[in-house]
């Protein structure tokens, strides 16, 4: 081993030249993030250190910028993240510092752990320092033992069904999906005939040319089906928005951030809040990872995205909480 | 009355001794294996039920316990039992009183299945 390698790597147990914590290391890097704007269709990447190339145009001057954070996971309390309401405080002192204020903030799913009122509560608490109103879909976790009831209740007042909705903002078309009920045995998440028709009609009478931005917390795009990764009947879905020539979709339910561009949608998941789960397959199960703790924000995040009027260009920014 | 009533409650148990006699040894050993495989238990493990597929007699007791960091539940595709949601080491149990074959699944995260066969 030489000399300039032996400070990166410890123990080399492997012989291999690479330890878990080089492996880490290279993870943290590659987890804080990419920019990627679309234009007309066309998806454009860009390392966060290349940020200075755009001239700063498309991050920092968005007629619209909003925020998406996902899986708070309120409660959990295992060794892989003790302090999940930590972590969600960190992700609003960063959503804080941004510099294009977002107007508003998507929660994609399982604010909560176990469904419980005190961990709504406390989610409720932590982000009313941002001072934003917040659009939430729920997650799994949030609609355990009463059929999503008290999620209704709580975030759902004037939607239908099981909690869908849309909305406008600056021209563009925002739609909450909720995949997570009425889950059969062996499936993916479930969209459902009733919020199928409804997202039909929804979209029937809206011009092509309107931005459309879908928010889901089970990703409309099929991940990895052995780990549950995945929509039923999320084709049909993208098939009542072939027609709009700009449309992104946000997801959250896989504590990691991964993209996919197909024709004109842009697939896009965010980083947990709480705990970073595995990629898929490389692990037993899709269970809570455990990394070192001073690691652990650099796996969790949150995801900023800008849409510039005339572009129709979406900006989605992820940044670690490190 | 209530004479009668007790008169009845503890011949119970005799007739159904003298049952089992006059029906022979095959039976009275069947009993015996009931008897011994009462009480069963599943144990839910990165994401799976383990066994993921459970013979028991019928009359038999089945437990589930969560041991992942993630919360379960356990619910049958026929609506027969349904557990409330299982956070790490909580456990669930069913009595399984007639013959039959029963899928069920974890409703949170629907690709756990597993079956219990009940003979």
């Amino acid at each position: 081993m030489t000399k300039n390698v032996k400070d990166e790597i410890l123990h080399d147990h492997n012989h291999d030249g690479i330890d878990r914590r080089g492996f880490l290391k290279c993870m943290a890097w590659a987890g804080t993030g990419a920019l990627c704007v679309m234009q007309g269709g066309v998806l454009k990447s860009y390392s966060l250190s290349r940020l200075s190339d755009l001239g700063g145009s498309a991050a920092a001057a968005g007629e619209l910028s909003f925020v998406q954070i996902s899986d708070s996971h309120m409660g959990f309390n295992k060794p892989a993240n003790p302090d999940v309401a930590g972590t969600l405080k960190a992700a609003v002192d960063k959503i804080n510092a941004l510099s294009a204020a977002p107007e508003f903030l998507l929660h994609t799913g399982d604010i909560s752990h176990l469904s419980k009122p005190e961990e709504f509560d406390t989610v409720d608490q932590i982000l009313k320092a941002t001072g934003k109103e917040v659009f939430f879909v729920p997650g799994e976790h949030d609609v355990l033992n009463d059929d999503g009831a008290q999620f209704r209740e709580r975030y759902g007042k004037g939607a239908k069904g099981a909690g869908w909705y849309s909305f406008e903002k600056k021209g563009v078309h925002f739609i909450g999906l909720v995949n997570v009920m009425n889950l059969k045995a062996g499936g993916l998440g479930t969209l459902g005939h009733e919020q199928l028709e409804w997202l039909e009609d929804d979209v029937k009478h809206l011009k092509s040319s309107t931005p459309i931005v879908v928010f889901a917390h089970i990703p409309l795009w099929t991940v990895y089906p052995d780990w549950g990764w995945g929509t039923e009947d999320s084709a049909q879905a993208l098939a009542y928005l072939k027609k709009f020539g700009s449309v992104t979709v946000l997801n959250g339910h896989i504590h990691q951030t991964m993209q996919k561009v197909e024709g004109n949608v842009t697939f896009h998941t965010a980083a947990s809040t709480a705990f970073p789960q595995p990629q898929p397959g490389k692990a037993d199960s899709p269970g809570p990872m455990k990394v070192p703790a001073e690691q652990l924000r650099s796996v969790l995040g949150i995801t900023d995205v800008n849409y510039i009027r005339g572009q129709h260009a979406l900006a989605v920014v992820d940044s670690s909480l490190a | 009355m209530r004479r009668r009533v007790w008169i009845l409650v503890l011949a119970a148990p005799v007739i159904a001794a003298a049952v089992l006699l006059v029906s022979g040894g095959t039976d009275f050993t069947a009993s015996a294996g009931q008897t011994q495989a009462s009480s069963v238990e599943v144990k839910i493990d990165n994401f799976s039920f383990g066994p993921a597929t459970l013979t028991v007699a019928a009359g038999t007791t089945v437990t589930w316990t969560n041991r992942d960091d993630i919360p379960h539940t356990v619910v049958s595709e026929d609506k027969v039992f349904k557990s409330k949601v299982l956070d790490t080491d909580e456990k669930f149990s069913y009595t399984f009183t007639k013959p039959g074959t029963y899928g069920y699944f974890c409703s949170i995260h629907p690709k756990m299945t597993g079956r219990v066969v009940v003979q």
